[in-house]
């Protein structure tokens, strides 16, 4: 099985720090006029989003782009996936097209490490289902990163739609593994019980203020109701209970981060004034993911 | 007409707790009898010194796919397998292509059964037509036809009043009613079964509960109604400790378990391997305790397989699209002697009980005993084989097993339908 990235469980707290490390070197590129790295020079990178993606495909392009690699974007819609082909043989035709790395994001829960058993290119996960977004938690840690020392030791909330969200399992995973304590909050009927034995220092509440409390950080997440069979939440109860809004920060640490993966809902599980408030550090997620994802492949195809 | 002579094994006959060394003769196509040292002039032998020497077993619930889906599995291949796997009788489950809900599918699943099985098929009717779970199917007709039972294995009632009426029917007829017990509104969009391993590998949860309240459900009606009601793959404690209590009631309540239920646990999946999912899902571990408690205390009844085969092209795909379903003839035998005879669990009469006589009983079969006068079905196996299940080799059409290249220790040797033997390991 070739070496990519599927997910933040099976890496190691080395590996992760290693990354974050090399995206460090990577962050000042943004403010520089030509911001192009020849580091992967004539290495082929294909992005293959089964799944409906902005930011991370993006991200992603530009990522390999500024380390000189070439990237191709296939989309679900408009290739041979709408025509009915399975994944395996779509997959089996690209490999036959001898790129070195596959990015791949598929709407259902392990399809990168299904074929990561079959395929000798090394995989990128950048979404699979409600599993895991390796390289979303690597951003998020990297902002994190930026404003404050360590990641030990923290206090951070994950607020929201908790079973559905592949962001919280690979930042649980990803904070666990440095000490961090971590309290997710949402309805019961978001926030399996068994949620609180995915990793170390996990607890669960179901009362947002409780939630907050101290936190250095809140991860808001989004409400996905297109993963979702029936409604497990009125959808008129969840701001009232679950949205964040200006008189909660106080709760938290007065330095609290304000964090969200985005696409956000204003109004629906963040108020406007918040997201773009001073505790936010949103857009600074976005600006990180192009660093993080250059370290990733670097760090992957080398 | 011909004698063959199976001798010096040690015949287990559980319908007469009979086990011991002995010789068994078999006539034409009928058993003779047997007993100490039998010498008849004439007969051809079959060295069974140190195998088991059992009535012939039976698979109560297997999907043989024909007619319809013939490239997963046909009735011949279908049969094969079960020979190879020990079993002389299967019983094969209606959702095929039509849908066994008329005399006609089932006269038509006889005589394809007759002209191509090595071993004897049984037909199980569906419930209602088309297994739509509205009205009800011809019952009486497809027992005429050959019908054992009646089931919507796969797609259940959910409609509490269509049951009561299906169980009234059954009663009619004298047929047991086989439930495939999933509520499909607590069920719907899972993948597996509901705890940590599926919030971990973010798939969607099969709660127990989702079984455990159609056990509860029918448990009632069978009640009410006074229909044999059975319990297809029973898979969580909670199941199983009602069966257990509607037992003690004196009601006529029965159950059977898959090998994959008590062998496997939902931590023992390979993530995202589609040769892992199955209706029900591999539960937890106290669910794999329950099942194999079940069997022990006579909460469950009878093992049967669920044999499902999925071609490789259905399977070799995203977890969350593959069908549900394992094989599951060939390896029944090999993993049941691991998870109760060689822990010392039960005995081994009581294994080969629990493929013979009790699903005969259940399903008023003639077979599952080694009688004067009964057909001639046995199956010799050998508690000391080694050897290791290589599904390419497999006489299924289908390759989906979660337990290719397991090493056994028992297996069967030699499988023996009316009389002859239709498959041997030795001629392999």
């Amino acid at each position: 099985m070739a070496t990519g990235l599927l997910g933040i469980e099976d890496t190691p707290r080395a590996d992760i720090e290693a990354i974050l490390a090399r995206a460090k070197d990577f962050q000042p590129l943004q403010n520089q006029s030509n911001k192009r790295l020849d580091l992967l020079r004539g290495r082929m990178i294909v992005n293959l989003f089964y799944e409906a993606s902005t930011r991370t495909r993006t991200s992603f392009e530009i990522a390999a782009k500024r380390l000189g690699a070439d990237a191709v974007s296939i989309t679900a819609s408009g290739s041979s996936v709408s025509k009915g082909e399975s994944l395996v043989d779509t997959l089996n035709t690209l490999a036959a097209m001898k790129p070195d790395a596959i990015v791949m994001r598929h709407a259902a829960s392990g399809a990168p490490h299904f074929l990561s058993r079959y395929l000798p290119t090394p995989i990128i996960n950048a979404g699979d289902g409600t599993h895991e977004h390796p390289t979303q938690a690597l951003l998020d840690a990297l902002t994190i990163l930026d404003h404050r020392a360590s990641l030990e030791d923290l206090r951070v909330a994950i607020i929201g739609d908790i079973v559905h969200s592949r962001v919280a399992r690979s930042n649980i995973h990803l904070l666990s593994k440095f000490g961090a304590d971590i309290v997710l909050c949402g309805p019961a009927s978001l926030l399996p019980p068994n949620m609180a034995q995915l990793a170390p220092g996990v607890r669960l509440t179901n009362n947002m203020r409780e939630a907050i409390d101290g936190v250095d950080v809140i991860m808001m997440l989004r409400v996905q109701l297109e993963r979702q069979n029936e409604s497990p939440f009125p959808a008129s109860e969840y701001y009232p209970f679950y949205g964040l809004r200006v008189e909660h920060l106080h709760l938290a640490k007065p330095d609290v981060l304000v964090m969200h993966p985005g696409p956000i809902n204003r109004g629906r599980e963040i108020a406007s004034d918040v997201a773009d408030s001073q505790r936010s550090v949103i857009l600074n997620q976005v600006e990180n993911g192009i660093a993080v994802r250059m370290a990733v492949l670097e760090r992957i195809m080398n | 007409m011909s004698k063959l002579l199976i001798r010096n094994g040690r015949v287990i006959d559980p319908a007469v707790k009979f086990d011991g060394v002995a010789d068994l003769l078999v006539e034409g196509d009928r058993i003779a009898g047997y007993g100490k040292n039998l010498d008849v002039a004439g007969a051809e032998t079959f060295d069974a010194s140190g195998m088991i020497v059992a009535p012939g077993f039976i698979d109560m619930h297997v999907h043989l796919r024909e007619p319809g889906f013939e490239h997963s599995e046909t009735i011949e291949s279908g049969s094969r397998a079960a020979a190879a796997g020990g079993f002389t009788s299967v019983c094969c489950m209606p959702n095929t292509q039509p849908v066994n809900d008329s005399a006609t599918v089932t006269s038509y699943i006889v005589e394809r059964a007759r002209r191509h099985a090595v071993v004897n098929v049984y037909p199980i009717g569906a419930i209602t037509k088309g297994s739509a779970g509205e009205e009800l199917a011809s019952i009486g007709s497809m027992k005429r036809a050959g019908i054992v039972a009646v089931s919507d294995d796969g797609k259940p009632v959910m409609n509490a009043r269509v049951m009561r009426r299906a169980m009234e029917m059954a009663r009619s007829f004298g047929l047991p009613v086989i439930d495939h017990c999933e509520d499909l509104h607590l069920s719907a969009g899972g993948d597996m079964h509901e705890g940590f391993t599926s919030v971990k590998l973010g798939l969607r949860g099969i709660p127990a509960c989702s079984e455990d309240v159609m056990v509860a459900r029918d448990i009632l009606l069978a009640e009410v109604t006074g229909a044999r009601f059975h319990v297809a793959h029973i898979s969580s404690k909670n199941s199983i400790a009602m069966v257990k209590h509607a037992k003690a009631m004196g009601l006529p309540i029965t159950s059977e378990v898959c090998p994959h239920h008590f062998a496997l646990s939902d931590e023992d999946i390979i993530p995202y391997d589609s040769n892992f999912k199955m209706k029900p899902p591999l539960r937890g571990r106290a669910d794999v305790r329950a099942a194999i408690d079940g069997i022990v205390s006579g909460a469950i009844d009878a093992i049967a397989t669920d044999h499902a085969p999925h071609p490789g092209s259905e399977k070799m795909q995203e977890f969350e699209r593959c069908p549900f379903g394992i094989l599951g003839l060939e390896t029944a035998i090999g993993l049941s002697l691991e998870a109760f005879v060689e822990g010392g669990r039960i005995p081994l009469a009581k294994m080969v009980e629990l493929y013979t006589v009790a699903p005969a009983r259940i399903l008023n079969l003639e077979r599952g005993t080694l009688a004067s006068g009964r057909p001639a079905d046995v199956t010799i196996f050998d508690t000391s084989l080694v050897w290791k299940y290589d599904v390419n080799k497999s006489y299924s059409k289908s390759r989906n097993t979660p337990f290719h290249g397991r090493e056994f220790r028992g297996g069967p040797v030699a499988t023996m339908v009316n009389g002859r033997f239709v498959w041997r390991r030795d001629k392999e």
